[in-house]
């Protein structure tokens, strides 16, 4: 089915590696903004907490008798107390002299971040000017505090985020596989569709499609449609070729017939014969080819009917029955009761009146020809004769089309009833099938 | 006992002998290869129970007890922290600031409740009361103070009782002393008015529980403030002239705490040790083998002084001298 064609890509994987890279990466951005997000907030948390401590430390600083005295709140340092019992470290400097606290705590302004005694602590300063009675100083205070309890809040959300993100992530992949999955649906069905279909059944798809498919559909439509048109008119035209071949040319044989009684002299009546087997072979040829045609025109649209097969047979067996006397070849019709089916009467008649007008052509004279008819298991015809068989070697390609056995070289024929045969049993659901029988003769069977 | 410790009075180098502790004494294990050096602030005879517990364990180990006060124990260690390997305090606000100061060690893992240890470095063991003891000769007749606010009215009741017969800690040599008072005056105004009653009786200064005890049993003085519960009970039960009054108005509540030093010569063995000493005190079993009081596990420390950064607060230069001339003006009167 795929062979022939071109594959570049699929529109499956690159939907998919679309959606789930693009969560992917929505999935990591998530993550950075947030974590950014929450670490700035963390860290604003623990600032305003730092300045609200200094800020309590410089309300205290007073001037007494011309000395500072800075009796700041126990409060000052318990508001610094977290769950990870971080460490805190202060200076109180009197314009640059330190009053007290920690001399080697690095002196910034405003907020900042240093390393302290081995770990990151974060700073914060600021500073106010006492006016005493004839002093003027400036107080400047800095707290700072280990960020330990900051990088495990971060730790936990950076956690807490990644999950969400993974979370995220693998949820979108699963929405990407059934979201690719769904829009390739109509696509796949759309082949279905198309692939189920008989050889012949070139009628457009008449269910609904997708917007975005609907001009593939559209001109698939329309391709189908031509194709169906210009296969109509051929076979319209094998058709009235046909008839217009038959025609004259029976009236050709039966002038040539007139006029084989009327001659004597040996070579010309030995002429005239080849002509009227000439024209037969012709005329067998323009019939079968009619035929032929007819059936592929009606395959597509069977014009069903429920009917009996047996009547069906023995009507043909009646009909037949003059030719077959003069080859002395009993025709023998063998059924168990009425076997009832659903089936275009037109086709099956032409289809089994092939089969036996063969055993009836390639079986020699006195001899019987079996039709028998069953409806179980399946429902079929098998026509059996006392002939030679069919070519052992030839047997598989005898259906085809204007595909002749070597036994046949002296009968008249143009190799198309197996194939009428078998398009109709095809276009019932059924087979065809040929077989020698073991005690000779050729067995045909034709199951519904 | 199964194994042997003795003294051992020999000669140490230089620098032992340079120093001068109240005590100091070598637990030596039955196959010891190596010395803990534990500095300490509490009493011998109260830890005697646990290293002979501990050496039993762990006889390859021999200890070095040396004891100290608080103050000196701060100043001795910030300048050789590497010569000690546990430090034990009743000063918390002291060691507080050790251990914000990066002199202890972490220990990992240690199944100790939140408010009993501080960046899994401290471990608080004990939980004692400061009290007001009173020898029951001067309260003869009268009914015992219950609160601060009692004590109050009962020295003012009768100043010709009480007048020079009166003691608590000098807060300008001890730690401890130091830590109850600010940790009182931060509780309530009380405190304040308590002292300046105390001022205007004359009052004794000293240094430690001890010699304060020592004074009421013979009637020296007559009441002392802010003793530390623990050594006045345990004097209680063998001297029935003292009574111990724990004040009802508002506990103050010390935690002797103890950690490993961050230059320990022996870190892993100081683990040990300070992980036994944690799980003894808090096994409600050994209560009441051991002298010391143990980790009150009911008032899950609320009472207690929170272990937090906090505590430096006090030890700040300008807060002390602030709070100490506040102090001496109140309780120095002329
Ligand atoms: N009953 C049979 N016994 C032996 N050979 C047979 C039999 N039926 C068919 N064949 C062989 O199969 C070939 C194909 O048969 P088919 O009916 O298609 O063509 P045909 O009979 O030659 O021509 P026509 O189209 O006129 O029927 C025949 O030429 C013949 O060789
Ligand atoms: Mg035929």
């Amino acid at each position: 089915m795929t062979e022939g064609v071109q594959v570049s890509g699929s529109l499956r994987t690159r939907l998919a590696i679309t959606l789930t890279g693009g969560a992917a990466v929505l999935a990591v951005l998530l993550f950075i903004v947030v974590r950014n997000y929450a670490a700035q907030i963390a860290q604003q948390g623990q600032d305003s907490i730092l300045s609200a401590s200094v800020t309590s430390i410089l309300d205290a600083a007073v001037i007494r008798d011309g000395v500072v005295e800075i009796d700041f709140p126990y409060a000052s340092f318990s508001m610094l107390s977290t769950p990870m019992d971080d460490r805190i470290f202060y200076a109180i400097y009197q314009d640059d002299t330190l009053l007290s606290g920690y001399g080697d705590l690095p002196r910034t302004s405003g907020t900042a971040t240093r390393a302290y005694q081995g770990s990151p602590v974060r700073l914060v300063t600021a500073s106010r000017v006492l006016i005493g009675a004839n002093v003027r100083t400036r107080i400047s205070v800095t707290v700072a505090q280990t960020q330990d309890a900051l990088s495990g809040t971060l730790s936990r959300i950076s956690r807490n985020v990644a999950l969400f993100g993974a979370g995220f992530f693998a949820l979108a992949t699963l929405l990407s596989i059934w979201a690719t999955a769904t829009t390739i649906e109509p696509l796949k069905r759309l082949t279905t569709s198309v692939t189920r279909r008989g050889p012949q059944d070139l009628s457009p798809v008449a269910k609904p499609v997708p917007l975005e498919m609907v001009p593939l559909v559209a001109s698939l439509n329309s391709l189908m449609a031509r194709l169906g048109q210009s296969l109509k008119q051929s076979e319209d035209f094998i058709a009235e070729a046909a008839h217009r071949v038959r025609t004259p040319l029976a009236t050709v044989r039966s002038y040539a017939e007139a006029t084989l009684q009327r001659v004597d002299r040996e070579e010309n009546r030995q002429a005239l014969r080849s002509m009227i087997r000439a024209i037969d072979e012709s005329s067998r040829a323009a019939g079968q080819l009619l035929d032929h045609a007819m059936i592929t025109f009606r395959a597509d649209h069977l014009e069903r009917d429920d009917l009996d097969l047996v009547d069906l047979l023995r009507e043909l067996v009646l009909r037949l029955t003059p030719v077959a006397e003069m080859k002395d070849i009993d025709l023998h019709l063998q059924a168990d009761g009425p076997v009832i089916i659903n089936g275009d009467p037109i086709l099956l008649q032409n289809a089994l009146r092939n089969l036996i007008d063969n055993a009836l052509k390639y079986a020699p004279g006195e001899s019987v020809i079996t039709i028998r008819v069953d409806a179980q298991p399946r429902v079929q015809v098998e026509i059996r004769d006392q002939g030679p068989g069919f070519p052992p070697d030839e047997i598989d390609g005898l259906t085809g089309r204007f595909s002749r056995g070597r036994n046949a070289a002296g009968t008249i024929g143009s190799g198309l009833g197996l194939t009428i045969a078998q398009d109709v049993a095809a276009a019932h659901g059924g087979t065809l099938a040929l077989s020698n029988l073991p005690e000779g003769g050729a067995c045909v069977t034709f199951s519904l | 006992m199964r194994y042997l410790f003795s003294v051992i009075l020999c000669l140490w180098p230089l620098w032992t002998m340079a120093q001068d502790w109240e005590d100091r004494q070598v637990f030596q294990g039955t196959d010891a290869s190596r010395t803990l050096r534990i500095l300490s602030s509490t009493d011998t005879s109260f830890f005697e129970p646990i290293i002979a517990s501990f050496l039993a364990k762990t006889p390859e180990l021999s200890v070095e007890y040396l004891v100290i006060g608080t103050a000196e124990i701060d100043q001795r260690f910030r300048q050789a922290p590497d010569r000690y390997d546990v430090v034990i305090s009743s000063a918390m606000d002291l060691q507080l600031k050790l251990a914000n100061d990066g002199f202890a060690r972490r220990l990992g893992g240690v199944a100790h409740p939140d408010w009993a240890q501080w960046r899994e470095s401290l471990f608080a063991f004990t939980s004692e009361p400061a009290a007001i003891v009173v020898n029951r000769a001067a309260f003869e007749g009268q009914a015992l103070p219950r609160t601060r606010q009692e004590l109050i009215q009962a020295l003012r009741a009768r100043p010709d009782v009480f007048r020079g017969r009166l003691g608590t800690y000098d807060v300008r040599d001890s730690g401890l002393g130091y830590l109850f008072a600010t940790q009182d005056a931060r509780a309530s105004e009380t405190y304040w008015r308590l002292m300046e009653v105390m001022g205007s009786l004359g009052t004794r200064l000293y240094c430690c529980s001890g010699d304060m005890i020592d004074d009421l049993s013979d009637g020296t003085i007559a009441v002392a403030y802010n003793v530390l519960g623990s050594y006045a009970s345990a004097r209680q039960q063998t001297d029935g002239r003292i009574a111990v009054i724990l004040p009802s108005d508002f506990p103050t509540t010390m935690m002797r705490t103890g950690f490993v030093s961050s230059q320990a010569q022996h870190p892993q063995d100081a683990a040990r040790f300070v992980r036994h000493l944690i799980s003894l005190q808090s096994d409600p079993v050994s209560k009441d083998s051991l002298p010391l009081p143990p980790l009150s596990t009911d008032s899950a420390g609320q009472s207690a002084i929170a272990l937090e950064p906090a505590l430096l607060t006090y030890l700040d230069g300008l807060k002390r001298q602030t709070f100490i001339k506040e102090w001496v003006s109140a309780i120095v009167q002329p």
